[in-house]
């Protein structure tokens, strides 16, 4: 168990230490940060002084160092596009970013389960059918095209819901939230199914398919031998031995969701990290980029590492598997 | 499964010429074409979709890059079939002026092209990566597998945009239309190669130890030729089911950088750019801007996907 976390724990840090080296090198090779600080007419001198003194002519690692010292220290220096510093912009993002992506993984557990359970219990029912075919259109469209189709009916055609912007937000602390006020929950049902509807069809065929696979196994008919109730085989003993992928892929698809944020942010104008990142890029905005880049990459490594230890916790048979990968199965 | 696939009757196959093409296609996998309506109309979409994308400079009513043909004086006109419209442009036009059918038509062979020269270059990269790596092992295969790992666990988009994020930053900007097809390719590109890898990976592994490998390699026949001619044929299999949905997944993310305004320019326009533009007019009304293309992309990704189904439940001997 111990070797397996520290290899784990080992792997983790050098994605880390790769991602920041990427973002290090954006900084890096990209432009002159000198030239855009000083004038036409400072002398090569005071030029080299000023290098000097920001420590730009120091060697690659000793810079590298020094950035993510920084980095550690959440400070990513200034953006070009909004000249404030990266981090407090991507704070007070985070939270459109955090909530949005809850509500839309609430969603899509909530209505994907049920979905799935149904279609693996009755996979030859007509309804079964419908909804199998729906996913496979779900899957196919692009998550922006679901967006512009939800914005088309909800907001054009039938002018419901507000189709950009998160409507009023409340301040709590350093948070602001949408959840309080009547505006900030109607603003976030179009982005928030949006960002569901591709988790909850993925949910939905991993139950249907687990569940299809448990139901034939020898446990569930011995299960029937002893004449216990459909409800309690189905409930009790299939759905139960389901979760552990559901929990693994759900916990995986946390990240997943933080990505397609930057679509759907970017299609509803929704105040986010996602949707600052593709302002940055299309601006060169660097240092936001960077930060964005490391930021994301932690996500997905914390995101990775909890899941796989989890799994390791709850799957006992991988714990005689000395090799260590606790991916597939 | 949608395709109706799974519950077929095994039938022999009739004996036919030799061929590599012959082999792959052979007579099982056609039966079970034929047998599948929703398969049959999903290739039609896609013969229709690609071979008029690809005859776009013939069939296309108006050359929208031809900027001395568009008039200003035309832009916005609805479709033929609504007031106003013309059958000079049968599916209106944009706000240039552009003929919206013409531009759908380009547009669609730029993501075609794109999504084809990602799942090529995925294809020569992947595959030659996982026969390295499961045919020579040792450090070689744990490295290109630790990468392969940690990129797996990253979405493809969002692969995506960093690489043409950091690509774009890196290079210079006024050259930034020029190369802006290269930057997208490469960027759809590194997802498709890892899963190509590790499959091609996982088939060698198990191939590797076969007794015609073995007697292959006790009359010499060198490990390269082994990995090409000797092992690769016993894996296209599931290469081919990945080739089908990458193409789909790739064209997808090619239409959403495309879309965020990271992909392809104005100048050089997917389906993916004329829904961003289109998406400027939903408000105002003019809906055929988006509308058409949106519906070329969303067939066509369903088309492939369910080719991709099919041939994935034909080839699972599984299921067979």
């Amino acid at each position: 168990m111990i070797a397996f976390v520290i290899r784990r724990l080992g792997q983790s840090i050098a994605v880390m230490l790769v991602v920041g080296l990427i973002a290090f090198s954006l900084f890096a090779y990209v432009g002159d940060p000198i030239s855009s600080m000083v004038g036409q007419d400072t002398t090569m001198a005071d030029r080299a002084k000023l290098r000097h003194d920001l420590g730009l002519d120091d060697p690659f690692f000793v810079q590298f160092g020094r950035f993510l010292l920084n980095a550690a220290h959440g400070n990513f220096g200034i953006s070009y596009q909004y000249a404030r510093p990266v981090q407090q912009l991507l704070a007070e993002r985070l939270p459109a970013t955090l909530e949005l992506s809850f509500a839309a993984a609430v969603i899509a557990l909530l209505v994907g389960l049920p979905m799935g359970v149904y279609t693996g219990l009755r996979p030859e029912s007509w309804l079964s059918r419908i909804f199998m075919t729906l996913s496979l259109i779900g899957v196919s469209l692009p998550t922006f095209l679901t967006g512009i189709l939800l914005i088309w009916i909800f907001a054009v055609v039938l002018g419901w819901l507000p189709s950009f912007g998160r409507g009023d937000v409340v301040q709590l602390g350093g948070w602001t939230t949408g959840f309080l006020t009547l505006s900030g929950l109607k603003a976030l049902i179009l982005p928030a199914t949006t960002l569901a509807l591709f988790q909850m069809t993925l949910i939905m065929r991993l139950v249907r398919s687990e569940m299809l696979e448990v139901l034939r196994t020898d446990y569930i008919k011995f299960a029937r031998a002893r004449g216990l109730p459909n409800r309690m085989v189905y409930f009790g003993h299939a759905l139960k031995n389901t979760l552990v992928p559901v929990i693994t892929i759900t916990g995986l698809q946390i990240g997943s969701i933080i990505a397609f944020s930057i679509i759907t942010e970017t299609v509803f104008q929704w105040p986010g990290m996602g949707f600052l990142i593709v302002q940055a890029i299309g601006f060169a905005d660097v240092p936001v980029m960077a930060c964005y880049l490391v930021l994301v990459a932690f996500f997905f490594v914390v995101i990775n590492l909890i899941v796989d230890l989890l799994y390791y916790a709850v799957d006992p048979r991988l714990r005689l598997d000395r090799t260590g990968t606790a991916h597939g199965h | 499964m949608v395709t109706e696939s799974a519950d077929l009757p095994i039938e022999p196959a009739p004996p036919r010429a030799a061929g590599v093409l012959r082999r792959a296609l052979d007579s099982d996998l056609l039966y079970s074409f034929r047998r599948s309506p929703l398969t049959v109309a999903a290739a039609l979409v896609v013969l229709i979709l690609g071979g008029s994308a690809l005859l776009c400079a013939w069939i296309a009513p108006h050359d929208p890059f031809d900027l001395a043909s568009l008039s200003i004086l035309d832009s916005f006109d609805p479709p033929a079939w609504v007031d106003g419209g013309s059958w000079t442009y049968p599916l209106g036009t944009d706000d240039q002026g552009r003929d919206v059918l013409s531009a759908v038509l380009y547009g669609m062979r730029v993501s075609m092209l794109v999504g084809f020269s990602a799942v090529g270059l995925a294809l020569v990269a992947g595959v030659s990566l996982g026969l390295l790596a499961g045919f020579v092992g040792g450090w070689v295969d744990t490295l290109v597998m630790r990468v392969c790992d940690i990129l797996l666990s990253f979405p493809a988009i969002l692969i995506a945009i960093l690489i043409d994020g950091v690509a774009r930053s890196v290079l210079p900007h006024d050259q930034q239309d020029q190369i802006a097809f290269s930057v997208v390719v490469l960027a759809v590109t590194v997802l498709p190669a890892v899963q190509f890898a590790r499959t091609v990976r996982g088939s060698t592994l198990v191939e590797r130890n076969k007794e015609y490998v073995q007697a292959a390699r006790v009359i010499g026949v060198h490990p390269v030729a082994i990995a090409f001619r000797h092992i690769l044929p016993n894996v296209t299999g599931p290469v081919l089911v990945i080739a089908t949905i990458s193409l789909a997944i790739a064209i997808i993310n090619e239409a959403t950088l495309s879309f965020l305004g990271l992909g392809l320019p104005l100048t050089q326009p997917s389906l993916g750019t004329l829904i961003r533009v289109g998406q400027n007019y939903l408000f105002s009304g003019e809906w055929w801007m988006i509308l058409f293309p949106s519906l070329a992309l969303a067939g066509l990704a369903l088309a492939v996907n369910l080719l991709g189904d099919w041939l994935r439940d034909a080839l699972n001997p599984k299921l067979r």
